[in-house]
Order: C-alpha cells, then sequence, then structure tokens
C-alpha cells in the first residue's frame, strides 16, 4: 500500500515510471562531479542526459540490476545546494524529500571534497539513506590530493566510496553499497549538524507540532529548519507534494511557536 | 572594534587576500554565497577586475567565483 502511494506520488509529481518491487536511487551532486558519467556507468546509457526541463525528471533516469534486484536511477540536476533558490535546486530538494528514494547517491569531486561537503551534508539532514561516491578519484590522484577515505566515512557516518566511473573504477563497490543501502542491509547514523544554542531551542519547540502536521512523512528537524529559514517555497512543495492541506491556521500555529 | 572591520571583498586590489569577518547579505543571495563555501573565516582572493570594476573574481576555496559589486561590498574582510 506504502509502496503503491509512492508509485503514484513519482509517476504524478515527477514523472518517473517506477515498477512494483523497484529500487528507487537518487543521484544529486554538484555540477561537473562527474555525475552523469557515474549515471551512464551504472545505467550502461550512453546518451547525456542534458539539461532540466522545468519540474520533471522523466528523461534522466535509467535502470540496472544487481543480484537479481531491479533499480531505477534518477538523475537529479547539478547543484551546489538543495535549499531551494533555483529551480534545478528545488527540483532536486522535492525529489529527495517527497520521492521518498530507497537511497539518495551523493557523487562529489575528489578535487574539491571541502566545496561539495556542503551538499552531501545538507543532504543527510534530509535522510539517513545516503551513499557518497568520491569521483574523480583519478584527477585527484593526478593532482597529488590524497584522500583519507576511511577517516571521511567514520566523520559523515554514512558509506564513502571511491571512484573513477571514466575508467570503471570502483562500480562494483558503489553497486554493492547501493544494494545494502536500498535494501536496508545496511543502516547508517549519519552525522548531523548542531547549530546555536538559539537555533536549536528554537527546533525543539518547533518539532512536536511540526510531526503533529506532517505524520512522520518527513524528517520533522529538517522541516523545523526551513520553517526557521523562513523558506517559503519549501512550505508550499510540501503541501502539495504531501498531499495535505496546510490551512492558514496550522501554518500560523508554526509562526507563533 | 579595529577600523579593518570596514573592509569589503570589494575593497581588495588584484593579488591581495582576505579572511572574511561577516556575511552581511540577506535571503537568497546570502544563502548562495554561504552555499558556495563564503563563511566567516574563509580566506579570499582577488583575482582580477573586470575593467568598471564590476563584477570581480575571487579565488574561494580553489574556485574561482564572480561577484558583483554591490554584494562584494556586503562581505566583510579582515585583511592579511
Amino acid at each position: 500500500m506504502h509502496e503503491e502511494n509512492r508509485g503514484r506520488v513519482l509517476r504524478e509529481h515527477f514523472g518517473i515510471a517506477a515498477a512494483l518491487g523497484q529500487y528507487v536511487i537518487a543521484l544529486a551532486g554538484n555540477p561537473n562531479v562527474g555525475k552523469s558519467t557515474v549515471f551512464n556507468a551504472l545505467t550502461g546509457l550512453r546518451q547525456h542526459t542534458g539539461n532540466w526541463p522545468g519540474k520533471t525528471v522523466d528523461n534522466a533516469q535509467g535502470t540496472f540490476t544487481y543480484r537479481q534486484k531491479p533499480f531505477l536511477l534518477v538523475d537529479l540536476p547539478g547543484t551546489y545546494s538543495i535549499l531551494a533558490h533555483t529551480v534545478e535546486e528545488q527540483v532536486a530538494r522535492d525529489f529527495i524529500c517527497f520521492g521518498q528514494p530507497n537511497a539518495t547517491l551523493v557523487v562529489l569531486d575528489a578535487t574539491c571534497l571541502e566545496r561539495n561537503l556542503n551538499l552531501a551534508l545538507q543532504v543527510m539532514e534530509i535522510t539517513p539513506n545516503v551513499v557518497v561516491c568520491v569521483n574523480l578519484m583519478d584527477e585527484a590522484r593526478k593532482k597529488n590530493i590524497a584522500i583519507d577515505l576511511p577517516a571521511l566515512e567514520k566523520e559523515l557516518g554514512v558509506p564513502v566510496v571511491p571512484t573513477a566511473a571514466r575508467k570503471g573504477e570502483g562500480l562494483d563497490t558503489l553497486r554493492e553499497t547501493l544494494y545494502q543501502v536500498s535494501t536496508g542491509a545496511r543502516k547508517s547514523i549519519p552525522r548531523q549538524l548542531v547549530y546555536s544554542q538559539a537555533v536549536e531551542e528554537a527546533v525543539e519547540k518547533l518539532v512536536p507540532t511540526i510531526q503533529r502536521l506532517i505524520d512522520h512523512k518527513l524528517n520533522p528537524r529538517w522541516v523545523a529548519l526551513r520553517l526557521l529559514d523562513g523558506d517559503k517555497a519549501f512550505i508550499e512543495s510540501i503541501s502539495r507534494h504531501l498531499e495535505l492541506q496546510l490551512s492558514p491556521k496550522a501554518l500560523q500555529e508554526v509562526a507563533a511557536l | 572594534m579595529q577600523p579593518s572591520d570596514k573592509l569589503s571583498l570589494a575593497d581588495l586590489t588584484v593579488g591581495t587576500a582576505g579572511r572574511i569577518s561577516s556575511v552581511e547579505l540577506d535571503g537568497l543571495l546570502r544563502r548562495r554565497i554561504l552555499d558556495l563555501g563564503m563563511i566567516p573565516g574563509t580566506q579570499v582572493e582577488c583575482i582580477r577586475k573586470s575593467p568598471v570594476g564590476d563584477p570581480i573574481a575571487f579565488r574561494v576555496r580553489n574556485t574561482m567565483i564572480a561577484l558583483r559589486s554591490d554584494a562584494a561590498n556586503l562581505i566583510k574582510v579582515y585583511p592579511f
């Protein structure tokens, strides 16, 4: 029942046709990190997926089978952030939030990890089902950049897989990790950012009300942070995608807190 | 406070660097600047200025970022 509903939401809201029993994986990353190369390497598709026509994601999906399980990979637009200042970011955020993918694969550029980690941390605030792929390892080697991957994995609290997708390096491990996270065989507790005391106190006050309003469909802490941001577009997305009527009264209730 | 608090990214001359002290922008542009890794404490180097001084290119965490001068004016720095 739950899965049928997800299938319907994916179809109607995102233009994605996921078969029953298919594991859905969202693919996120900054622009130019080789996201499409990872996508093509996993799905065997050759075409360049190109840019985003409005809000539909239907021409950026591919499938693969691993250990007899069917996977649907959805290539999201390249973004530095998912705090929605642009249509692309809104698409990426809405999909990760409301499309309920079984796992989200965040592709990072090994040659500028620091800037890329911003997006990974943002995704980890939304969902624990995250796999981080450090791509362009070949480029990093050329530039003599060494990355302590076990330390990174420990710090982030989610699986980290090094790849050079262009050369096919690391893809087997990536498939296996995606399989484990999607099926729930591997659970993570991602590192969560702790904000200033004032923000944390406000979040704590908001969470019980949010939990009641959104009925456990989203991570309440994350929703609280967005409300504190005053992100109006996000509130509209909640109403639209969760198909619940957030009455002005309910929102006033939250605003009043 | 020291007078250097008043210095902004727009005041950096080509080839000089500063460390961000505060980002006095709001809303979406503030969010964008923070997302690009320009947060208090970040080292920023002025790479080049266009002939009319707007926009200005900066190096931030190994990435080149161009800013309009009205935004650069509101990102305050300590000089190096």
